[in-house]
């Protein structure tokens, strides 16, 4: 087994289901079926073989595991080289839990063009392996700025009424923090005089450097994220995007900023990041608090969520840059339980647009009267959004508000209001949408989940409540990496902090150039 | 010995095999029967397909000569693995465009035996000019790839738009000639040779020294009449008007091989006779490599016009192309080749879109007329997506590679600006690739285009994206090739 190249294997196979796709020929409506069964199945066996992942995963060790190496620029020492460590291996297992899902969710929603609907998305799932998976600098930016041509492509063709508008936005956006980051890659790799992941952990870069570098990652990561002031573009796209598109885009995607600060910014700039840490803490609580309430106005119920994963990940960028054991677990942790959550409530909402094609909050009222298994489902991933405790996102939000705590308990505490704030636009959205009386005449008639969305949704709600009362499978898989992580971070600033160590700050960058 | 007044030919056997070719297709052509219009298409398809063949034995012969450094014609002369480098990428990229172009000229009514005969004389002088190791030599070889072009672009001579054009780019051609020369001439003044190596000599024993101030404006002179020729900014305002109304296959022509071969000869110039001065020039190329790159971006957001839109985005290529000479040094020149190299298999891709682009027998032009264009022809527009997607250096796509490797030598020599710059003005310019994607993809379609394609442009759309979308699985080769050209002129 642990010859398999598993890791490769997961990169190709949906490629191979995509270019099957793309010779499916015959009549419209055959066509479509069989693309969709093709990619049914090709994510379906995907997951599958991504489970040797989990079991055959060492959790002793806090070194990279499943790792390939093979050439790729030749006297570059720019290679491909994959492999996934306690950080990155359930991210990929999220990809690829959610990514069968979005097929599936997809099935009678998308009727125009499927098969480059599934094409992209397959596309899109190797990509997103590939981002989780890469150990190399450009093997990791190829794969980090890929993702934003099926996305694209996603939102624009298949979106809603501003569609154009949203794809444009998306992309710019994150294609202009991008950017900025390959330089920053250029220069550590310049630096090193490698572009191999874990040696360049072990490389220090200088600490002259460490704030410029941190910048350019952090106008990358902090798109991503997306973090306040530089999230406007997520409301739009989650919006015009279909629902599936909502759904990778909320439960992948936007990891990659926190997965990007995990990865380059703490563990190979850790004097940069201690400066820059109130920074992230004044962003992250503006983001808590201010998007909450953003939310808590809107009334468009994909708007609703989309502000809400704003501040969520509010919780994981403060835990992120607590540089406690408890507050980067939460922050993972917190990462994994946002992307079944949050891809859940955007496949509640696309339950009833696909029947009522409105995502206004009021078109909606009383559905429990109608929908009972509906209004069942809401609740369970309405809850575990507000982090009611024994659901997943009480384990992520309480272990970040315990490392702030350590930190900084004015942070903790402003971030702490995230779960009452958020306890408060959610429960708000679920009484408008599910209780009251069924007065609207339109609703008359709406059906209750049908056996395809339940499907959709049981394996979401098994997740939710194993990682919410038993969270330890998944803690122990994130322990070592977590704790080394800590461990470079501490040394990191210890040296940097040291007598005779030149300071951290701007100017000093400036003359030694 | 018999031959004793004859010069060791070998080098040179290329552009020999060529002028030859080039006289025989002439001959062939003249002799046909003229008058029947049929009969004329028919020769000029003939003629085309012979040009396309003697092109491609000249490719061979050119990677036959091997990777030797030769001189000939006491010295005018010179080859090495940088000429061979960049004459494959002329010849390959002058081979393809004519092969793009019979079916347009006979469908336009300019069906005629001299174009592809005018192609060959052309790339005869780009050959000249990429060996060019004196600056009389360049001169010739720059002029006799000109004449040719001023042709070329007025070639649908019943079209008022191509005579407008041809006649801006021989106007223009001819002052930036005259600086070239009143360039050439000062540098003699004032170092007393034109003989590349000589120059070389002189300035490396200046040791750091300023050059006279003679030779420096020689050397910008010169600088200045280049950046015509590759339609660098602030010398570019011919391009956008002859890139629109010369008739469409000689603009795809126009942007791949004469501005590689004057690129190449660019490089030469600057790393050779005057390399041992480049801190004297470097701000200059710098400076508009950014002008390049800004206009570039800017320029074509507001065109309607694809082969307008196309020039700007020339002109921003040759931008990024620039920051790797702005660099001065193996890494910046190896980055700029295999820029060059792929610029080259994009735009040709690009081009024979835009060739593909037909209604009712007739080539349209405007980017309206992609609208919808994924649900009439979704394989076509997924050829161009992709396209697009890698001018605008979205990676995994050939395109940012290109990008990539110039500015790993930017920031390796610090031009940290410079980078940064590049990438930022990249982002604007991926604005306007991706609103071809989106007129493409996200519009209702209008009035669809023609159906059938012709097979010879087909060919060239799967060839070119096929080796967009696969590059990164093989950059080595490429990047190979490029170092041991970028270090052979350095060497040299």
């Amino acid at each position: 087994m642990v010859d398999l190249p598993i890791l490769s294997l997961l990169l190709v196979l949906p490629l191979v289901g995509a270019g099957f796709i793309l010779f499916i020929r015959g009549e419209t409506e055959i066509v479509n079926t069989n693309v969709r069964s093709v990619a049914l199945w090709t994510s379906g066996i995907e997951f599958l073989f991504s489970l040797f992942l989990w079991f055959g995963f060492d959790t002793d060790s806090a070194g990279f595991q499943f790792t390939e190496r093979a050439e790729w620029m030749p006297g570059l020492d720019i290679a491909y080289h994959v492999g996934v460590d306690g950080i990155s291996v359930l991210f990929v297992l999220l990809t690829t839990l959610l990514t069968p899902i979005c097929v599936l969710a997809s099935w009678d929603s998308i009727r125009d063009r499927v098969r480059e609907y599934m094409i992209a998305f397959l596309v899109m799932e190797t990509m997103m392996i590939g981002m989780f998976a890469a150990l190399d600098l450009f093997l990791f930016y190829v794969f980090f700025e890929s993702v934003l041509i099926p996305m694209f492509l996603i939102i624009g063709v298949w979106g809603g009424p501003k569609r154009v508008y949203a794809a444009f936005k998306f992309f710019l956006y994150t294609l202009t923090g991008s950017v900025l980051m390959l330089v920053a890659l250029l220069a550590i790799y310049i630096d090193a005089g490698t572009a191999d992941i874990p040696r360049l952990l072990a490389h220090r870069l200088p600490v002259a450097w460490q704030p410029w570098l941190w910048l350019a990652f952090f106008a990358s990561f902090a798109v991503k994220v997306p973090m306040w002031p530089v999230h406007t573009w997520l409301p739009d796209a989650h919006v015009e995007a279909p629902t599936a598109g909502s759904v990778i885009l909320a439960g992948v995607l936007l990891k990659f900023g926190g997965y990007g600060f995990l990865r380059f910014s703490l563990p190979m700039l850790p004097a940069a990041s201690e400066t820059f840490a109130p920074l992230i803490f004044a962003l992250s609580v503006i983001a808590v608090i201010y998007t909450s309430l953003v939310a808590l106005a809107q009334e468009d119920m994909k708007k609703l969520i989309a502000y809400s994963s704003v501040a969520h990940m509010g919780f994981v960028t403060a835990g992120t840059f607590s540089f406690t054991l408890q507050g980067i677990e939460g922050a993972i942790f917190q990462m994994l339980s946002h992307g079944i959550v949050s891809a859940a409530l955007f496949l509640i909402v696309g339950v009833v647009y696909d029947r009522m094609h409105s995502r206004d909050i009021e078109t909606y009222g009383g559905l429990v009267h109608r929908m009972p298994a509906y209004a069942l489902t809401f609740m369970i991933f309405m809850l575990a959004s507000v982090g009611l405790p024994g659901t997943s996102g009480f384990i992520g939000e309480i272990l970040v508000l315990i490392g702030l705590f350590q930190v900084n308990a004015w942070v903790a505490a402003f971030t702490a209001t995230g779960v009452i704030l958020g306890a408060v636009y959610m429960f708000y959205l679920y009484r408008r949408v599910i209780f009251g009386r069924l007065t609207k005449e339109a609703l008359g008639r709406i059906g209750d989940l049908n056996a395809r969305e339940i499907a959709v949704f049981a394996p979401l709600i098994v997740l939710v409540f194993w990682m919410g009362v038993y969270p330890a499978p998944f803690l122990k898989i994130m322990h070592a990496s977590s704790a080394n992580l800590v461990r470079q971070v501490d040394e990191g600033r210890r040296m940097a902090n040291a007598p005779g160590a030149p300071a951290v700050s701007l100017p000093v960058l400036a003359r030694a150039q | 010995m018999p031959l004793g007044n004859l010069p060791y030919l070998t080098p040179a056997l290329p552009e020999i095999l060529l002028a030859l070719g080039g006289l025989a297709l002439l001959m062939y052509g003249v002799f046909q029967k003229a008058g029947d219009s049929a009969a004329e298409v028919l020769a000029a398809r003939r003629t085309g397909w012979a040009a396309i063949a003697t092109l491609l034995v000249v490719l061979v012969v050119v990677v036959a000569l091997g990777k030797d450094r030769a001189l000939t014609f006491g010295g005018l002369f010179v080859i090495d693995e940088f000429t061979r480098f960049t004459k494959v990428l002329v010849l390959a990229g002058a081979a393809t465009a004519l092969l793009m172009s019979g079916d347009f000229l006979a469908r336009h009514g300019a069906g005629r035996f001299e174009y592809p005969v005018l192609l060959v004389f052309a790339v005869t002088g780009m050959m000249m000019m990429l060996s060019a190791n004196d600056l009389m030599s360049l001169y010739v070889g720059l002029e006799m790839q000109s004449l040719p072009l001023y042709v070329m672009a007025t070639f649908q001579r019943d079209d008022s738009r191509a005579t407008e054009a041809g006649l801006k780019y021989f106007v223009l051609g001819a002052l930036a000639s005259g600086m070239l020369l009143y360039g050439s001439s000062l540098v003699y003044g004032f170092a007393g040779s034109t003989d590349f190596e000589a120059l070389a000599e002189l300035f490396r024993h200046l040791g750091g020294e300023a050059p006279q101030i003679g030779v420096v404006f020689g050397m910008v002179f010169i600088l200045a009449g280049l950046a015509f020729k590759i339609s660098a900014v602030p010398f570019h305002m011919w391009a956008p008007d002859v890139y629109e109304g010369a008739p469409t296959p000689v603009t795809a022509f126009f942007s791949v091989a004469p501005k590689i071969a004057a690129l190449g000869l660019f490089v030469r110039l600057m790393m050779g006779p005057f390399g041992e001065i480049a801190p004297h020039w470097q701000q200059v190329v710098a400076l508009i490599a950014v002008a390049s790159m800004v206009v570039g971006a800017f320029g074509a957001i507001n065109q309607n016009n694809i082969k307008r839109l196309m020039a700007y985005s020339s002109i921003g290529h040759v931008g990024y192309a620039l920051v790797g000479l702005a660099v001065a040094d193996a890494n910046g020149i190896r980055g700029m080749l295999v820029y060059l190299a792929i610029y080259l298999v994009m735009n040709l891709g690009t081009f024979a879109c835009i060739l593909a682009m037909r209604r009712g027998g007739r080539n349209v032009e405007s980017i309206s007329d992609l609208a919808g264009v994924a649900r009439t022809h979704p394989l076509f527009a997924a050829a161009l997506g992709l396209l697009m997607f890698s001018m605008a250096g979205i990676p995994p796509l050939a395109g940012f590679f290109g990008k990539l490797y110039v500015f790993l030598a930017a920031v390796e020599a610090k031009m940290f600006v410079l980078a940064a710059v590049g990438l930022l003005t990249s982002v604007i310019a991926a604005f306007y690739y991706i609103r071809i994607i989106r007129v493409a993809y996200f519009d209702e379609p209008g009035e669809a285009l023609d159906r059938t394609l012709n097979p010879e442009v087909t060919w060239v759309i799967w060839a070119t994206s096929a080796i967009v979308v696969l590059f990164f699985l093989g950059p080595g080769p490429v990047l190979k090739a490029a170092a041991a050209a970028a270090k052979a002129l350095l060497a040299g």
